[in-house]
Formats: C-alpha cells, structure tokens, sequence
C-alpha cells in the first residue's frame, strides 16, 4: 500500500515509457472521442444554459481523463455509481446523448420523467447508472451495499463509486468505507480530488495529506493518481477492479484533477479559484495529454480529430434539438412512483390537479380525467 | 504506531521510565480506580434490588478512565460516555449526586430526566452525554474552538468508545477538529466490545490510532490496563493541545469485564477464555503490586480502603433513597429558557386530572398563564 | 431607511449582529469568499475576517455538531446548511441535541444557536433543493421553528433568533429572497419571536400562511376581494412556539379558515392548524378548514409549478369555504 507516491504513465509530451497498454487501438480512438464528446456535450449544456434554454448545468472540464479512464476500467455488467460531475462515465458506456439530454431538459422521455434537476442521470442501459441524488456523499453506502450484494450473490461484478474531494467529509463515506472494509465489498471508491468543494479548498477540507491516505483508517489500499492522465487512472481503477473481483476487497483511489470551471452554472469561481492555478492546471490539459500520447502512438492525426470533433458535435447538437422538441412530462408524472401502488389520498389529489388545471384551460390536463 | 505504550507490566514492574508523579499522588489514582470499582458493586446491586433502572458499569477500565482523566485540571472539559462517571467524581462531582442521578430522583441536578448513568457535573465542566454514539465528539470540537478563539488554555478531553469511531460524530469531530486545530485530546476506550460487537469486527483498520492519519494527527496505542501508560499518553497529547499544536487521538485498549450494562448478559456473545484473560490484566492489581512493590502501599491497605469506600456509599445511597418526589413541573420546564403558553396550557390541564384524583403536592400547582 | 431585498436583510441583519456581538459567528459550506451559494454571507469574510465567517469541511453534521460545542462554551454560533434539503445528515445533532439539550441537564448547559438554511420550491431545484420541512422540526420539543417572508422581518426575526437562549431554526423562503423588496431599518431591532403578522384585515375568510406563501395568498386575497370577499391574512413567522391565542383570534373573527403551505400536506403544519381550531374554537366555524398544500409527494422539477400551491388554487378553496 503505497499512499504517497502519485501514479503517472503519459509524460506531458505524450511519452509511456515503459508502458504498454492493453487497450486496442480501436478502444484507445473511443477514449478519445469521448472525451472530445464530454467537451462538447458540456460546451452544448453551457451555452443551453446561458441562453435560458436548460436551468441548469455542471462544468466537467477538466477531469474528462478521470471520468473517463476509470469508466474505462469497469465492465458494462457491472454498477456505476456516479457523482453529478461525471458526464464521461456516462458517454464512455455509450449512453446516448440524446438520453443525457432529454434530462438536461426535463421532458417527458426523461428517466427522471422531469422529477430531478439536469445532470442527475439514472440509466439501466447500457450499463447500470445509479439514478443521482444531490446530496453529497449519500450514495457510497449504497454502492457499498449493492457490491455487498454481488458478493453474497456469488457475482463477480464490482461497484464504482465517484465522489469528490468534499465527498470525503461526508457521513456517507465514512459509513461506506469502514462498512466495505469490513464486509470486503467489491467496490472501487473514486474520490475526484479536483481541488474544490464548490468553494472550498482542500486545506479547509481536511488536515490529512491527501485523500488516498484516509483508506488507513478503513484498513484499505489508498491510491493516488495523475487525474488528467487518462491511463494511470485507468490502470489503477482496473487494478483495483481486479482485486474486487478476486474477493480482496475495496480500494480508495484519489485521482488528482482540477475542476476548470464554476462548480455549476450559478457558481461565479472567479470569487475565490486563485488565477494562476487555473493556468497552471491549464497547461495539463488532460484531453491535449492523451491526445499527445496518441500521436506518439502514430493513431491521432488531425484530420481524426477533426472528423470526430465533427462527429460529437453534430451528435450531440442533434440531441439537443430533439431533447428540446419534446413535450414535457405528463401532470400525472407528479403522483407515479411515489410507491408501487397509488395510494387513495395521491389519486384524489392527483384527481383534484387534473380538474383545477382542466378548469383553467391548460392542455397538460387533457381531458381533465386523472389518466392513473 | 501499532505498538501499545506500555510503562508497567502486569506483575506490577516498570518497563520504561516511570512518569514522575509524586507517591501521594499515585495512591490517589490507585484509590480513585478502586472507588470506580466500588461504586459500580453498589449500583449493580441496587439494580438487582430493583431500585435502580440501569448500570453502565466499568469494571476493567479503572486504569483507562482515571489516568486519561487525571491529566485534565479544573480549567479542562471532559466530554463524556456512558462509563466515564468514575472520572466526574475524581474531578468534582459530589458522590451525592452521582447516585441521585442513578436513582433519576429529585436532586438529580439533570432533574430525572436521563436514563441511568448519564452524569453531568457543571462545575468541573463535564456534560452529560446523549445516549446516542459519538454525538458528543463535535460538541467537545466545538467547544474547543471557542476555547482557543478566546485565547483560553483549556483542553477538552472527548471520550468514546471503540464503536463510536463508526459513528458520524467521530467523523466529523475528528475531521473539523484537526482543520480548525482544536485545543482536544480523543480518548478512544477501546474496550473490546459495543455491546456484543467485537472491536475486532467494527472496522478493518490495522488499529484504532491508524484512523488519526485519515485526519491528519497523530494516534497512539496505549495500553489502557496500565494507569500510569494511559496517564503518560494523555498528558503529552493534552500538553501538545495547550500548546496550540492541535488534537491528538489516544486509543486505550483496554476490556470491558461485564456486560454492555445490567441489561445485557455477555455469555451470549463472547467466550469464557477471553474474559478470564483480561482478567489475569486486572488493572487495579497491577498498580498495587507496583505501589506494593516500591513500599508505597501497605499490606492490607487495600481492604482498609475498600471498607472505607464502601461505607461511605452506603451512607449516600442511604440518603438518596429518602430523596423527596420529583416536582410535577419539571415535565415542561426547560424545554426554552422560559416555558411558552402551549406548555403551560398542557401541565395545567394535567396538573387539573392530578388534583382531582388528590395526588398533587405544593409546589405542583398550576402555572400562571 | 433603505429598501432592502430578503436576502439583503438577511445579509444586514448577520452583519448588524456581528458588528455589536463579537461571540457572533457564521460558518458553514461555502459562506466565505463565495458568500454562500444565493450570497447571503457576502462580504462577512471581508469584514469580519475568516475567524467569524468561514467555510467548514462537507458534513452537516459536524456544522451543527460543532456549532452545539461553540453554543455551550459561550459563542453565538450561525450555522448555515447550504439547502435545507441538506440539513438530515444532521437531524440527529439538531432534534436529539440542540433541542434537548437545555431538558436533559436540568438547565445546566445550553445551546443558544441559529440554523439559517434556505427552503422550499420555485427555483427549479429538483427532488433536493426545493423541500419545506418545517414540520419535521415544528414536532421537536426545545426548538424554535421561525420562518420570515419579508425584508423588515427577516432581519428583525433574525436578530431575536440569535440573541434568543434557545436554538431557533430560521428557514429563508428562497423563493423570496430577491422577489420581495421592502425598507429595512439600518440598526439593530428585533421582531418578537411566537407572534404572528396580520398581513391583511378583512371580515369574510381567514387565511394561515408563512414564509414563500405569504405573496401568494396575498395576491389571491386581492383576487376575492375584487369578487367582494374581505380576508383576513395572517403570517405565522413563528410556526414553534405558535401564537396559539393570535390564530385562534384570527379564526374565531370570521369563521372561516384556509390554511395554505407548500409542503405536502399530511402531517403538515396545517394539521396543526386546523387541530387547534378544530379543538378550541370549533363553535365559531361556519365551514371546515381548507387546506392549499403541496402534493404528498417528493418535489418535481419540470412541473414544480404545478406542485406548488399558486394564487387561484388559493382562490378557490377561498370560495369553497362559502360552499358548505
């Protein structure tokens, strides 16, 4: 168990000495192109967001190599549990963006039917995306306790659990680490250390050197990880997939990034980031790093890059424009999956909104009739 | 880090150098850690005579709680636990009101409204502790921080058990208290069990102490059987907090002898050997072989000072049994600093059924609204 | 006097204090350089420097932990959580501590203490930045439950909170905090906590309401009065302890009752309302309560306008009341 030492693979000029990765070429292009994709898709949700388009949304630039580097490591029959900052894990396992979008605009073919704010995704398919909750640091028990399950099970799948630096300080991940240890769960904690709980540095997050080194406490290997190098992430996330897997138990991995951006769209982060660490953090631009790797690797050439910034760009343009096209959810959305069952008192009350809002002339009440 | 401090073996000889600490003064401790033990005979006993409701007992801890909290002085704060009783009376808490709070009775200074074993002592700067695990942990961090802000020396000494390091408060306290670079020492008692989960099955962590690193201080094992180790720790870790330098975790290993509390029947859960183990470190006996040893204790001395004890809490407990009923009013009062109308209204209107079926006392009588 | 938003008066009225009490501090996440997530602590850090207004680690729980410390030892804490959707991680340490602090040692000890946190829906925050939970904690014994929907009462109600010896939960309507606007004295006063506000006189209907509500039901007021209905409006701004004679004053004077809240309405705080009345003051009733509540359900998004409770769904249990 090594806490201290940062785990690095790409040098900044795109050099793995003595490295040979196991991903093909094919595998390695669709890396890439995700993270291109994460770019655009964050670009797209900005710009839907300053146009009044979408309420809401979260800057991921920045730890695009994180996300997507360690989505990389984990198989899609396994469990993700992400954090709201995690575009890439999502586009990695190839979610549609169109599915993405529809919650960025809370329409009717949303899997949240509306119910969350953007960027709380759900997904069962193509890989299990734990629907996120805002509260920080709540769904690490819950990855805890679902990889518990795949043990009990005889599975041999793992969790994945993404959380932030702040995450750290919540209740959530003391329960879940200390219950992991001691239950040898399969499950990988990711903590994204990207320098910032919305405002919040590190050193007022916490006194210990790092976070990695909380994994002592949990009596767990902590990792610590070059976060913009999409390689070492993905190396040390399969590493310790892989000790899951073999019944070993879990690992705490930090993957040091930075978050370029505010914490969301209502954030103004010129208030309190210091410039000069945004142009430090700047210069290890983590899609530039891999990009350099590639083209030593003599697979990124510009004209690839065109071609796929092309092609994310249209893609995810398109799912806008759908995603917006799409009526909202129906009024009975507000009463459905309360429970299993609808209870006497939502269907009157669910009767009441339908006749008020009939009374009104407002389409979204049909008929009028409370269609549940 | 994993190693135990340990100062005397247990057939009472010293290991390393002893703390300096006057002979007087170790007689003290030695007779402190017999009073815990005395104490809790009695209360056992009275709760198997059914007059009192509950004991938390501290048989096998004397050593762990009086030398932690013999370094702590007047001006210092004592969070508490549920066997830290022992520590309040050494530091101030008459006996008399250590059993009215076991009897919950009308000189209760908490009025009755605890369970039993849940002290408080004002003037020693001792709060009672809530019976839910590790809440007290940011209360002491808390405290801490005003203490350093007004430039106060004082050290809060915040106690727990090995479960409460599971609790949220742990999490938390530990974690502010090492940012804000509080004046506290955490004295982990890990006494083996919370109630029938072993300390081994609570966490995976190599040791207790490791958990400081996860915050960024310092953690010691001690042996929590040997007094003058749990002292020695204390006192460094207490001075490193007055020094301004930040809070410490000492994890005392020590072993609880009976069961979680009267309730609570131990065989189930764990083995015969085990407990006849630690009872070959009983930690009262190693520091009288040592005090023997050096001359320092009498042969007999002992016993005389049993019987000593043990009259004198017969005496108290004879008194609080003769302790006048609760007053009906202490039902509403100091829920707010004054007692609004709605409460009022609510005991008039029961103080109204008392009257009538002729069980009201003065001073029951309604309040004015 | 100068005109003030909610969140402006909130910002004085932490400012006022700080400035005549030095135990006074305010901590919480992110309510230093960022001045809180809606600004509510702009500018403390600057003036008051990072001693009294600094950002903690992520953990509710240590926020009101420590703040239960701070309080016992002699401080004034103002701890902030962030959302009150975020406020359960430290239920534990605000119901089973702070409130019962004061009962469980006889008076010995005791945390005087504030828990500023923003509620409720019209932001379109989702499941988790939009909730009403004031009546989990109108249910605990040993705390004050204080909910402002003005400029002049924010800071005034504010002010008392924190100069009160009990721990006061002081929830800001966010809905409101840049929608209303209203003068604001300059120094320090205080509104009398347990004391309601009657908003509006009229003889026809009474209506009970508080916080983000109070504009809403206002306007609907305004509606019936154009149909020559007169209401009576009553702000609560004290929902524990209630000003149990000010409501029961209220509804006897017309007879008619509607209570309206945004959160949902079984076991909400307009049961205990129409309990009360229900019990003591029955015989005045021309008709039953109303009650306008959000739905019991979990807060959406996208149709949070349907959820919450708007000027004619209280308009027309305004008229139901007349159809018994």
């Amino acid at each position: 168990m090594d806490t201290t030492e940062l785990l690095k693979v790409i040098e900044p000029d795109g050099a793995t000495p003595g490295f040979d990765t196991d991903l093909s070429d094919a595998e390695l292009v669709h890396c890439y192109r995700t993270m291109l994709a994460v770019r655009a898709f964050d670009d797209v949700c900005m710009k839907l967001q300053r146009a009044g388009r979408i309420g809401f949304s979260i800057p991921n630039k920045g730890i695009e190599a994180t996300q997507v580097g360690a989505a990389s490591a984990i198989d899609k029959t396994d469990f993700l549990f992400p954090s709201y900052r995690d575009f890439g894990m999502a586009l990695y396992h190839r979610v549609p963006p169109v599915e993405m979008m529809h919650n960025m605009f809370g329409n009717e073919l949303d899997s949240a039917h509306g119910r969350q704010m953007p960027v709380h995704f759900s997904f069962v398919d193509p890989i299990r995306l734990y629907s996120i909750s805002s509260p920080i640091g709540t769904h690490i028990p819950h990855a805890v306790g679902a990889a518990h399950a795949f043990r009990l099970k005889g599975e041999d799948r793992v969790c994945l659990v993404s959380f932030g630096d702040g995450g750290t300080s919540s209740l959530g991940f003391h329960s879940g680490l200390n219950f992991a240890g001691v239950w040898k769960a399969p499950v990988v904690f990711l903590c994204q250390n990207n320098g910032w709980a919305i405002s919040c540095p590190s050193e007022e997050q916490t006194a210990s050197e790092g976070y990695a080194i909380k994994a002592k406490a949990y009596g767990m290997p902590g990792i610590v990880v070059d976060g913009n190098d999409l390689l070492a992430v993905r190396q040390a996330t399969s590493d310790a997939v892989a000790r899951a897997r073999r019944g070993e138990g879990p690992t705490l991995i930090e993957a040091r990034t930075f978050r370029m951006g505010g914490h969301s769209t209502s954030d103004d982060p010129t208030r309190y980031v210091p410039a000069e660490l945004l142009e430090e953090w700047g210069r290890k631009d983590p899609v530039t790093r891999f990009q350099r790797y590639l083209e030593k690797e003599g697979i990124w050439t510009a004209k690839l890059e065109e071609q796929l910034t092309a092609e994310v760009s249209a893609e995810i343009n398109a799912a806008a424009k759908v995603a917006e096209g799409t009526g909202q959810p129906g009024l009975e959305t507000i009463f459905s999956d309360v429970y299993a069952d609808l209870p006497t008192h939502l269907r009157k009350q669910g009767e009441f909104l339908f006749d008020l809002t009939a009374r009104r002339g407002d389409a979204a009440a049909g008929d009028g009739a409370f269609p549940l | 880090m994993t190693a135990s401090l340990q100062i005397l073996a247990q057939d009472g000889k010293p290991v390393r150098s002893v703390p300096e600490l006057a002979p007087e003064r170790m007689v003290e401790l030695f007779e402190h850690m017999l009073h815990v033990r005395c104490v809790d005979q009695r209360m056992l006993k009275l709760q198997r005579a059914g007059r009192i409701g509950f004991v938390g007992t501290a048989k096998g801890l004397e050593a762990s709680i009086i030398g932690s909290a013999a370094v702590l002085d007047h001006r210092d704060w004592l969070w508490s636990g549920l066997r830290e009783g022992g520590a309040a009376v050494m530091r101030g808490l008459p006996l008399a009101e250590y059993v009215a709070q076991m009897y919950c009775n009308s000189n209760d200074t908490a009025k009755g409204r605890q369970m039993c074993n849940h002290f408080q002592h004002k003037g020693s700067n001792y709060p009672s502790w809530s019976s839910v695990i590790g809440t007290q942990i940011p209360h002491g961090v808390g405290a801490a921080f005003a203490t350093k802000r007004r430039g106060e020396d004082a050290v809060h000494g915040i106690y727990f058990g090995d479960g409460a390091t599971s609790s949220n408060g742990f999490h938390s306290g530990m974690n502010f208290a090492a940012v804000w670079k509080v004046p506290a020492v955490f004295v982990c008692v890990d006494n083996g069990w919370a109630i029938s989960v072993s300390s081994s099955a609570q966490t995976c962590a190599e040791s207790y102490a490791d958990k400081a690193v996860a915050y960024g201080m310092p953690g010691v094992s001690v042996d929590g059987n040997d007094v003058l180790a749990c002292y020695e720790a204390t006192r460094s870790a207490a001075e490193r907090a007055r020094a301004g330098d930040g809070p410490t975790l000492v994890v005392l290993k020590t072993y609880r002898m009976l069961g979680h509390s009267s309730s609570d029947d131990p065989t189930r859960y764990r083995d015969d050997e085990e407990v006849e183990s630690w009872a070959k470190r009983d930690p009262i006996l190693r520091l009288e072989r040592y005090l023997t040893d050096r001359g320092v204790l009498q042969k007999g001395a002992r016993e005389a000072t049993e019987k000593r004890l043990y009259a004198e809490i017969d005496a108290v407990v004879h008194e609080q049994e003769a302790a006048p009923r609760m007053a009906l009013r202490t039902l509403v009062e100091d829920v707010y600093a004054e007692t609004p109308r709605h409460l009022r209204e609510q005991y008039n209107a029961f103080h109204a059924v008392v009257e009538r079926r002729g069980e009201a006392e003065p001073g029951d009588g309604a309040f004015p609204l | 006097m100068p005109t003030l938003t909610l969140l402006q008066a909130v910002n004085d009225g932490l400012k006022s204090v700080m400035r005549t009490d030095p135990d006074v501090l305010v901590f919480g996440e992110d309510v230093g350089l960022k001045g809180g997530v809606f600004l509510a602590t702009e500018g403390l850090t600057n003036e008051f420097g990072k001693e009294r207004c600094f950002d903690t680690p992520l953990s509710e729980d240590g926020i009101i932990g420590t703040a239960i410390g701070m309080a016992m030892n002699g401080l004034r804490p103002v701890a902030e959580i962030q959302f009150q959707d975020f406020i359960f991680p430290a239920f534990d340490q605000i119901v089973s501590e702070a409130a019962k602090l004061r009962y469980r040692s006889g008076g010995q000890y005791t945390a005087p203490m504030v828990i500023r946190t923003p509620y409720g829906g019209g932001i379109r925050g989702g499941l988790y930045h939009s909730q009403s939970g004031e009546a989990y904690f109108a249910h605990t014994a040993g705390l004050k439950v204080v909910i402002p929907s003005t400029p002049h009462d924010a800071k005034g109600l504010l002010i008392a909170s924190i100069q009160d010896p009990d721990p006061v939960l002081f929830m800001e309507p966010k809905a409101l905090y840049r929608s209303v606007k209203g003068e604001v004295p300059e120094d320090v006063y205080t509104v009398d906590l347990s004391t309601l506000r009657r908003v509006r006189e009229g003889k026809d209907v009474t209506i009970f309401c508080y916080g983000a509500m109070v504009p809403v039901v206002e306007k609907a007021a305004t509606q019936a009065a154009a149909k020559g209905i007169e209401c009576t409006v009553v702000d609560l701004r004290t929902l524990l302890p209630l000003d149990e004679d000010g409501v029961l004053e209220a509804a006897k004077s017309t007879g008619r009752v509607v209570v309206v809240h945004e959160a949902p309405r079984f076991c909400g705080y307009g049961a205990e309302i129409s309990a009360l009345i229900a019990e003591r003051c029955i015989e005045y009733m021309e008709a039953p309560v109303k009650r306008v509540t959000g739905f019991d359900t979990p807060f959406p998004n996208t149709l949070e306008h349907h959820y919450l409770p708007d000027d004619r769904r209280v308009l027309d249990a305004i008229e139901q009341t007349f159809e018994f």
